[in-house]
């Protein structure tokens, strides 16, 4: 009971349990989010969609993907790293957009359907 | 040189002898008074020659305790002016009837209620439970210090930036008359073309920096500092708690922050988000501010039921019911508190669907907060209940929050909604829970903790007294409220037509006077106990016969809480570590590794304070000023290397030394 109730306090601040990323890893990051770059930049340029509602919605799908590139290979997170912590903390940041966006996306489509009066745009100022 | 009214101008921007309230006479008066008392403090800690032991000890301390100490005084004396507003206000309502316009212009009383909110919310409930969760979850997790001890100082002097912002704008200017949440396009510029609600902007968003570090913080100390063997199904309710209020906190107050941001471009450079023009809408600003104030009263609420929970098993001498089932119920209404902030607002105008999820989401969190008072009460049954004042104040809870909670359900349902909105029945719902719930978990926190952080317990008497002033004083202030509520009076108005309301008006204010008498009393309570310390004195450090980690170290704590980690076998890990025959190590010191102490953080808060300042009266080199010394100071900062340092090992053993001659003295 004397000596196990009571270890040193040794690593008081915590270690990085995360992994730090490899030369290799690294440059495939930086590959990939070039790459990820550089094709929304031609689309929005060469404008080979012709529909720029079509455009803007693959502009966002790269943006998302680009999302997730940064987060595996530059801040090194996996479903292990920190005791599952960063993924548990992700997992629940997605949630919460998720609820707060689609929420106020359908809270104020309701309330442009209901309370909004007809604005003629072309008489304004 | 100074009848240049455009140099005028560029020196001290809108801000001019008339912006001083000295048409008010209200104002002048509390101006005095509160001018006598500073100087009077100031002269005091002068002559006792304290400056230097207030800067070297608490405001430049990076010790979690004493961080959590001025949290709460900070909250205390806030509470005084919030009240001051809230006996203002009742004092008004009773005799403006029949004609009498009362003794408040309606200037003045748009502020004060205004002012009531803000300053009951974002300087009283929330420095109040920030500052016992960073009293407490150190210790209850056997850790020496957050995980950023600095951080936790620059958090705390924000918070009190925020608060002098509202306290200045008593004197310069004046406050906002928007409501608490301000809304637009009553405060848009074109409304409302003053200073108060850039008062109102600047205080939260200095406050709310500090209010979101120290949830980081806060979370990265529960998730990391852990003691050994406490996983966490181990930890504390009162850890998981306040584990969940950061989360909250973290995932909300930045939105506060950025529709706050949005609403000063409105103001200051003519941009339009929450304009009625140009595309801009207002209801937007209701549906964003919602999405942060629906989470932020559970923020407030959570860390309450982790007191009472603490309360509760230590009281009844048992083991807390439904520990598993307790921990799931704080989750799930962590999650919830996302899902309802639409109830709000449900006579803005959506739809059916909208209204009806909203309404039901809202009912759902009813069942996990119900779960808890079930598990409260099964701690209770067959247990052997001391009835001190923690335990007090926790069954005034039970029964004063089921009341407010199923106000809170009928409000839940959309079409009652619709008759009840703004109605001063809704102002007696959620004073029943902020009061009820909240306030009373503080006060039950405070008092029992107050032995641990000072080394003797309150005293009882006056503790009592205050305690019944206040549970009676509650009732009659909001019952009436329901009353007028269903009888359709709406809230925020300063005169009424009829005669007949005047009654319950009296009968309110009648309560906020037995209120009043129980703040003084609880004043009271504190002095009286100062005075009779040595008599109220507990040199063991475990008064209460308590369960957790934070009862094992002494009272109050040595700056490294905790001379050897503890390691954790169990929930309730002293009370385990007692059963086992724990006896304290009396060899064996080593040197601890602590953090010291800069002044970097008040500092800096300081001049974000200046800024915001500078920024609500347009002086625009003076906030230039502030922001390049934000950063200088900032950068500063990261060159000072002197950061930390080692308690010796004799100081250690004196300590401890010290100690164990101290409980030999009381076990005598």
């Amino acid at each position: 009971m004397k000596s196990d109730t009571h270890a040193l306090h040794a690593d008081a601040h915590g270690h990085d349990t995360a992994s730090h990323g490899t030369l290799s890893s690294y440059l495939i990051g930086f590959g990939l989010s070039v790459v990820l770059t550089a094709i929304p930049f031609w689309l929005v340029m060469s404008g080979v969609i012709a529909s720029k509602a079509a455009t803007a919605i693959v502009v966002m799908l790269f943006a998302v993907v680009q999302i997730v590139v940064h987060m595996i290979y530059f801040l090194h997170m996996n479903t292990r790293s920190e005791n599952g912590w960063t993924m548990m903390a992700l997992i629940f940041t997605v949630i919460m957009v998720v609820i707060a966006l689609t929420g106020s996306l359908w809270v104020m489509h309701h309330l442009n359907i209901n309370m909004m009066p007809v604005h003629n745009m072309s008489q304004m100022p | 040189m100074f009848d240049n009214p455009a140099l005028i101008k560029a020196i001290f921007g809108r801000l001019t002898l008339e912006s001083l309230p000295l048409h008010e006479p209200i104002v002048v008066g509390t101006f005095a008074v509160v001018a006598l008392g500073g100087v009077a403090l100031f002269g005091a800690v002068t002559y006792f020659k304290l400056w230097g032991y207030l800067w070297r000890e608490w405001f430049t301390t990076v010790d979690h305790k004493r961080i959590g100490i001025m949290y709460m005084i900070l909250g205390i004396v806030m509470l005084l002016r919030g009240f001051a507003d809230a006996i203002m206000m009742r004092g008004q309502q009773m005799l403006a009837f029949n004609g009498s316009e009362g003794y408040l212009n309606a200037h003045h009383y748009d502020q004060i209620f205004t002012a009531h909110g803000v300053i009951m919310i974002f300087f009283v409930a929330m420095p109040l439970v920030t500052g016992l969760m960073n009293y407490v979850v150190p210790l209850q997790i056997g850790a020496r210090d957050v995980s950023f001890p600095f951080l936790n100082n620059f958090s705390f002097w924000m918070t009190v930036g925020g608060a002098v912002l509202v306290m200045a704008s008593l004197f310069i200017g004046e406050f906002a008359r928007t409501g608490w949440l301000a809304y637009p396009p009553l405060s848009n510029l074109g409304y409302s073309p003053d200073v108060g609600v850039d008062y109102y902007i600047w205080a939260l968003q200095v406050a709310g920096i500090g209010t979101t570090l120290s949830g980081i913080n806060l979370i990265c100390t529960i998730v990391k500092l852990r003691a050994p063997g406490m996983t966490m199904m181990k930890m504390p309710v009162f850890t998981w708690t306040s584990l969940c209020t950061n989360v909250l906190i973290v995932a909300s107050f930045p939105v506060l922050t950025v529709v706050l941001a949005l609403l000063s471009l409105d103001r200051y450079v003519g941009t339009n988000f929450f304009t009625n023009d140009f595309g801009g809408s207002p209801m937007m600003y209701v549906n964003l501010i919602w999405i942060w104030g629906h989470p932020e009263v559970y923020i407030l609420v959570l860390p309450a039921f982790g007191i009472f929970s603490e309360v509760t098993s230590t009281f009844s001498g048992k083991r807390l019911f439904g520990y598993t089932s307790m921990v799931y119920a704080t989750v799930v209404i962590t999650i919830l508190s996302y899902l309802v902030w639409l109830h709000h607002f449900f006579t803005m105008g959506s739809g059916a669907s909208v209204n009806s999820f909203f309404g039901i989401t809202t009912m759902i969190i009813s069942i996990p907060t119900g779960a808890k008072m079930f598990n409260w009460l099964f701690t209770m049954y067959r247990g052997r209940i001391r009835f001190e004042l923690p335990m007090m104040w926790t069954i005034a809870f039970m029964l004063t929050f089921v009341i407010g909670g199923m106000t809170g359900v009928l409000l839940a349902v959309p079409p009652a909604d619709f008759v009840l909105h703004n109605s001063l029945f809704l102002v007696a719902h959620f004073h029943n829970v902020i009061i009820g719930g909240v306030l009373f978990g503080l006060f039950a926190g405070i008092g029992y903790w107050f032995p641990k952080a000072f080394g003797f317990r309150l005293d009882p008497f006056w503790g009592k007294l205050s305690f019944w002033f206040w549970v009676t004083g509650f009732f009659f202030a909001f019952m009436p409220l329901y009353v007028l509520g269903l009888m359709g009076v709406t809230r925020r108005l300063r005169v009424f037509d009829d005669p007949s309301l005047q009654i319950w008006f009296i009968i309110a204010g009648f309560g906020a006077f037995l209120i009043l008498l129980g703040i003084g009393c609880m004043l009271m309570q504190f002095a009286v106990s100062f005075l009779r310390r040595e008599q109220l004195r507990d040199v063991t450090g475990d008064p209460w016969n308590g369960r957790t980690l934070e009862w094992a170290t002494s009272s109050p704590p040595p700056d490294y809480n905790f001379a050897f980690t503890p390691v954790v076998y169990d929930n309730d890990a002293w009370f385990d570590m007692k059963r086992r025959g724990y006896s304290r190590p009396l060899t064996g010191f080593k040197p601890i590794h602590m953090p010291s102490n800069t002044g970097t953080g008040i500092i800096l808060a300081g001049l974000a304070t200046a800024m915001g300042f500078a920024l609500i009266w347009y002086i625009w080199w003076l906030a230039a000023l502030c922001v390049i010394g934000l950063f200088v100071v900032a950068i500063g900062h990261t060159f000072n290397y002197h950061r930390d340092f080692d308690i010796p090992a004799d100081e250690v053993v004196r300590v401890e030394e010290a100690r164990t001659r101290l409980i030999a003295a009381g076990a005598k």
